[in-house]
């Protein structure tokens, strides 16, 4: 056990909700989201119970929630508040935030902030960049371990349990360290309607990233969002011998 | 779906939440309850630890002391989500005759176990076979002796009896030859089932064609202690219809939350379905039914938001709060009647729960009052007609 209970930062980022069917601007810029549910990106609020759990354990203090991004960011820290974070930051800017700024504006927060642990989402649902966590990391200078499906504090080291394609690693972190949570490393809560209401009274802090000295501006273009092609339906073989010929000489696979 | 300039949505969170809490309850987890007709225990339980049945519940006794409207968002979200509140519902509505009209003592003795979740307060016994709509006319007859009541008579349509230890009971205390208006005579009482069944109280499941947990409640020579009289004798009738403007406008927000079910399946499905080489949605006489009750469903929705601002600002709600329960239910049974008629066959298949969800939509035309008795209050109290019943 720790000597003191670390604080833990989670970032939170608001995304379209998973259930909703994201459709394509007609122009081509990127998804539609003027009127769409928005919702806290699924693996952040995996990141979110972590944290709650190592505070419920006794191992994490404060817990930070830090969202970035539009005004209605406010709304995804309401939902970490009511999971049981202690307090809220909000990055306020209508800049469209890449993995980049989002890092540096989080490696401000974090010398503000002093935290022993930062917890985050492996990726977000809506752009699958998988880079936030990493470069924060390298610009903190802080070791790293992503797609955890296991966490253990223990003194000053972090032990994660990673899912890689072969299989399962184990590596051992020295604190402050970076995490970033994958689908397995639990099921999030509901909140509770008592803990909705106590979330309502816990402060949120909204700073510019100009306050941070960081510029958010885009450093990359996108030439163009398209929808993958439709399916076409497929077709019925009567026959395993049908089938063996078409694969042979309509499909030319075998 | 987005909302209107004069109606702001309310307690955001508090949908979120709910969502959140009924997403681990799909949809076969209410087709098993359905074929066995059992009684969603778990979802219940769930929504009682998360706090979500005492929202009503001031503080003070372990409630989050929330206005009606609250109540109103955690029904309207369960239905969208494709459950059924019917087996907990009646709990946040009955709570407020105990607390507007029950003395100190009663109020500390249930609410805070209530609010826990420790005390199951869900079941309402008002309807008798013979009386009917005409409540006043029950013969359920409590009779004072000593310290005590005996009850004695019949209640039917009692849903959820077998699922809860207390029950809010109306029945007379005076003899309907001898009391000056008709609105006089009838006490409401607390029964503590638990202390009171194989000792005068007998419940009998009643089956329906839908899974509401419905009985029928005998009484014979059941003792109740007077301490469990709700106010003063002989006023109970008023107690309850004191209660009855939340009821309408909690039951009206459960249609709105069924019709927008249905319609997002609807939607859905008539996107997904290809025949004749196209969407089936792309016809308009699909499409019109969909958007037909829509447009009747934000009508009722609009119609409950003002009965919830008018009952939270302590103004008459009558009128608001019955044509909501009206409409919303009759959106409902229209969207629900479009969700059938768009998956053709498959609307009939128990694994897209649109068979389900229709057959259990369909109630609130006639529970807990029914559309002919909603347009009687209306036509009486709002249009000054002459009184028909
Ligand atoms: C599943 C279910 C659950 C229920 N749960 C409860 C419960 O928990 N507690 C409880 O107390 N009750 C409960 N009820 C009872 C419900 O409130 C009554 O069924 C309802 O009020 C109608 O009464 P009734 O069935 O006796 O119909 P009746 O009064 O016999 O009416 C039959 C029909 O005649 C119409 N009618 C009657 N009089 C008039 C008139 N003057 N003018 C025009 N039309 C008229 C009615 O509108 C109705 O359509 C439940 C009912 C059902 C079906």
């Amino acid at each position: 056990m720790p000597a003191a209970p670390i604080k833990v930062l989670v970032p939170v980022k608001r995304v379209v909700d998973y259930n909703v069917k994201v459709r394509v601007r007609a122009d081509g810029s990127g998804v539609e989201t003027a009127g769409v549910k928005m919702s806290m990106n699924p693996f952040d609020e995996i990141a979110v119970e972590e944290a709650v759990r190592l505070k419920e354990k006794g191992v994490a203090g404060e817990i930070v929630a830090v969202s970035l991004g539009v005004a209605q960011c406010a709304e995804t820290i309401r939902t970490a508040l009511a999971m049981g974070a202690d307090r809220g930051i909000l990055v306020e800017t209508d800049a469209a935030l890449e993995p980049l700024a989002v890092a540096k504006l989080l490696t401000a927060i974090a010398a503000r902030e002093q935290p022993g642990l930062i917890l985050l989402g492996k990726q977000a649902i809506d752009d699958d960049m998988n880079a936030t966590g990493q470069m924060l990391a390298a610009l903190l200078g802080w070791p790293q371990g992503t797609f955890a499906s296991k966490l253990t504090l223990e003194g000053d080291t972090a032990t994660v349990t990673r899912e890689v394609d072969g299989g399962l690693e184990t590596v051992a972190l020295n604190l402050p360290a970076v995490v970033t949570s994958d689908l397995r490393l639990n099921e999030p809560r509901y909140a509770s309607l008592p803990n909705i209401m106590k979330a309502r009274k816990k402060p949120i802090e909204t700073v510019k990233p100009a306050d941070l000295g960081v510029d958010p501006a885009p450093r990359l273009t996108v030439v163009k969002v398209a929808e993958p092609p439709r399916r076409q339906a497929g077709a019925k073989v009567g026959s395993v011998a049908e089938l063996v010929q078409k694969l042979r000489q309509e499909a030319k696979v075998i | 779906m987005d909302q209107s300039l004069l109606d702001k949505p309310s307690h955001a969170e508090i949908r979120e939440e709910v969502a959140k809490l009924c997403a681990r309850f799909p949809g076969e987890y209410w087709r098993k309850l359905d074929q066995a007709r059992g009684y969603p225990t778990e979802f219940v339980a769930a929504l009682t630890e998360a706090g979500y049945l005492a929202a009503l519940i001031p503080e003070e006794y372990g409630g989050a002391g929330l206005p009606l409207s609250a109540a109103a968002a955690i029904l309207e979200t369960i239905h969208e989500a494709g459950c059924n509140a019917a087996a907990c519902h009646a709990q946040m509505y009955i709570m407020g005759t105990i607390l507007r009209h029950g003395s100190a003592a009663q109020k500390q003795r249930y609410l805070p176990k209530i609010a826990s979740g420790e005390l199951r307060l869900q079941a309402f016994g008002v309807t008798e076979p013979t009386s009917g709509t005409d409540t006043t006319s029950l013969r359920t007859f409590a009779r004072r002796e000593g310290d005590r009541y005996i009850v004695n008579g019949q209640k039917v349509w009692t849903s959820r009896a077998e699922h809860s230890d207390l029950m809010l009971l109306l029945a007379r205390t005076t003899p309907k030859e001898q009391i000056r208006s008709r609105t006089e005579g009838l006490s409401a009482f607390i029964v503590d089932m638990r202390q009171a069944l194989g000792q005068g109280l007998t419940i009998r499941p009643i089956r329906t064609m839908m899974n509401h947990n419905s009985t029928e409640v005998f009484f014979d020579n059941m003792a109740v202690a007077a301490d469990n009289l709700i106010g003063d004798e002989g006023r109970g009738f008023r107690y309850i219809l004191d209660g009855m403007n939340a009821e309408r406008l909690l039951i009206a927000s459960e249609s709105i939350g069924d019709a927008k079910w249905f319609t997002r399946r609807s939607v859905d499905y008539a996107k997904e379905r290809i025949v004749f080489g196209r969407p089936i949605g792309q016809n308009q006489g699909v499409q019109f039914p969909i958007a037909r009750a829509y447009a009747q469903m934000r009508a009722a929705e609009l119609l409950v938001h003002e009965g919830l601002a008018r009952f939270e600002a302590g103004l008459h709600c009558g009128e608001q709060a019955n044509m909501a329960k009206m409409l919303g239910a009759e959106a409902a049974w229209a969207a629900a009647e479009a969700c059938v008629q768009t998956h053709g066959g498959f609307g009939f298949a128990e694994e897209y729960d649109v068979e389900r969800k229709f057959r259990e939509a369909r109630l609130y035309q006639v529970a807990p009052i029914s559309t002919n008795l909603v347009l009687s209050y209306v036509a009486e109290h709002v249009l000054g007609l002459p009184r028909s019943y």
